[in-house]
């Protein structure tokens, strides 16, 4: 039975098929350990070989991997979730209550991307942190604590558009308290400094037209900002994330590898 | 083909201190995500995600909370207009963040902890992460009650509680502690608290003037890094002396321009 066993290994593994979608053998030979990174489209992400200290959880808490994952898992679940929800003011309520309640495995779909979305910020924050504390933003790496940055500010910007969609009053006060800063931007926003004099003059900066109903499309959180979110929520920042990310992952190879003492 | 199952004596590039990605970095990885996952999932089964009642635009909540993560800005609010904590902080936090590759030119500590090779930036740092930001979440999201009052988190939330407005702008504080009557008149208190903010910053001008002699780091730092770390810093501890003025002397407004719609 073994030796049956082995054959049959062994010709699956010689078959031209299987070839040709593994270009590498099993054994472990350091050149097959490179090629499993290497000819590998996710894993070739990794470096084939990195200094020892980057693998302590002590030095990296595994936070930007980490918050990069719990992104994977919103993007996931996110998905689901769209099958289920409109983003209508009429609808998007109800919706949950049905996601709730009536879909199978609704409630802990959207219990996984609410608490995902909270660990991503949370771990996002701590990878700063970390990659502060050890001077990691330090040359040659000066342009990737920059897009390190920007992604902290999207993960915040995502996470706060999410907050919005499920129209409950949780949701659409939350979102007031954040949008009502828009209104107050100095020499954009209807109720900031320099408003009266902008809106005399140029005719912006006038409740209709500000930074704050750019945001919310409308003067108040209301059924066009659920789109206006939505949208964003879905689509733009998620897409211009997925770009800096991959700025992020490629520069950190790019600028030498982990950092580590020189 | 070789499929002999010895495992492969642990390659160590004794020059680079360096091992294989695979498995070594793969696996870490994978028991990561892994036991992240399974946590999630726990967190998922005991915890549901909040839902209340429907929207309503005519039902005001008190307190109105932002999201978590902007509570710390949100506790900001009560210190300043929300045009400062809403708007120019956030974005001063963004940019100040992105300047500090440029403004640390300090070559030790690249890629270690150390406290004692960079004493400045990870006090500075420090102070304005955990202080500035996580605490002041924990502010936020834990004591603040209905009117955005104190509670400790034991206490119940008394919608009736009523804390005396006896706030004050800092020229009124003068007049009635100080007797500066002319600084009734709007005109010279707004001149006088522009110039009270202009001494304020210029204490980063003046230290450098004094310094720059005899300092060889702000010699090297050179005068753009200098003044854009000032300024930062300057920036961010006015905050902790707002809040330090409020607590001590319920001052509201260090200079109140109503012309521009301006209060700091």
């Amino acid at each position: 039975m073994k030796e049956k066993l082995r054959a049959l290994q062994e010709t699956i593994v010689q078959s031209d098929v299987w070839k040709s979608i593994f270009r590498h053998g099993y054994a472990d030979t350091p050149r097959n350990r490179i090629l499993m990174v290497a000819s590998n489209v996710f894993l070739h992400l990794h470096p084939s070989k990195l200094r020892r200290h980057g693998l302590t959880l002590r030095y990296t808490w595994c936070a930007g991997g980490l918050t990069f994952f719990f992104f994977l898992v919103t993007v996931v679940t996110g998905i689901l979730l769209m099958f289920y929800y409109r983003p209508v003011a009429e609808y998007a309520y109800n919706d949950m209550k049905y996601l709730q309640f009536d879909i199978p495995f609704g409630m802990i779909t959207r219990n996984m991307h609410r608490w995902a979305a909270h660990a991503m910020v949370i771990m996002v924050m701590l990878h700063m942190f970390r990659v502060f504390m050890t001077g990691s933003y330090k040359p040659p790496r000066e342009f990737n604590w920059i897009v390190g940055v920007l992604l902290l500010t999207l993960t915040l910007l995502l996470s706060f558009t999410g907050y919005l969609l499920p129209w409950d009053q949780l949701s659409i006060w939350a979102v007031t308290v954040g949008a009502n800063m828009g209104k107050a931007t100095p020499g954009l926003g209807s109720q900031g400094p320099f408003s009266e004099q902008i809106a005399a003059w140029f005719g912006i900066a006038t409740p209709r037209y500000d930074a704050g109903s750019l945001l919310t499309a409308g003067t108040v959180v209301a059924a066009p900002t659920l789109l206006r979110f939505y949208v964003l929520h879905c689509i733009f920042i998620p897409v211009v994330a997925s770009l800096l990310m991959i700025v992020h992952f490629w520069r950190v190879r790019k600028d030498g590898g982990i950092s580590g003492p020189m | 083909m070789a499929t002999d199952s010895k495992q492969l004596p642990e390659v160590i590039d004794p020059k680079t201190d360096k091992v294989h990605s695979w498995p070594h970095l793969v696996r870490a990885e994978f028991l990561c995500a892994l036991l992240s996952l399974i946590g999630l999932m726990v967190w998922s089964l005991i915890l549901d995600a909040p839902l209340e009642s429907a929207a309503d635009p005519t039902k005001t909540p008190n307190p109105a909370k932002a999201p978590w993560y902007f509570l710390g800005l949100q506790e900001i609010l009560v210190y300043f207009d929300p045009w400062m904590a809403g708007v120019v902080l956030p974005s001063l936090i963004i940019v100040g963040l992105m300047v500090i590759p440029y403004i640390d030119i300090n070559p030790n500590g690249n890629g270690y902890y150390t406290w004692k090779e960079r004493r400045f930036a990870v006090s500075m740092f420090c102070i304005g992460f955990l202080i500035l930001w996580v605490l002041l979440i924990i502010v936020g999201v834990f004591f603040r009650g209905p009117g955005w009052n104190f509670f400790a988190p034991w206490q119940p939330w008394d919608t009736h509680k009523v804390v005396a407005l006896t706030n004050i702008n800092l020229n009124m504080f003068l007049v009635e502690n100080f007797g500066l009557e002319f600084l009734r008149d709007p005109i010279i208190a707004a001149i006088f608290g522009l110039g009270l903010i202009g001494a304020y910053y210029s204490i980063g001008a003046f230290y450098y003037m004094v310094k720059v002699k005899s300092s060889k780091l702000l010699q090297d730092l050179g005068v753009v890094r200098y003044g854009i770390t000032a300024f930062l810093a300057l920036t961010m501890f006015a905050l902790p002396i707002k809040m330090l003025l409020r607590w001590f002397f319920n001052i509201k407004y260090i200079v109140t321009l109503p012309w521009i719609n301006m209060n700091i």
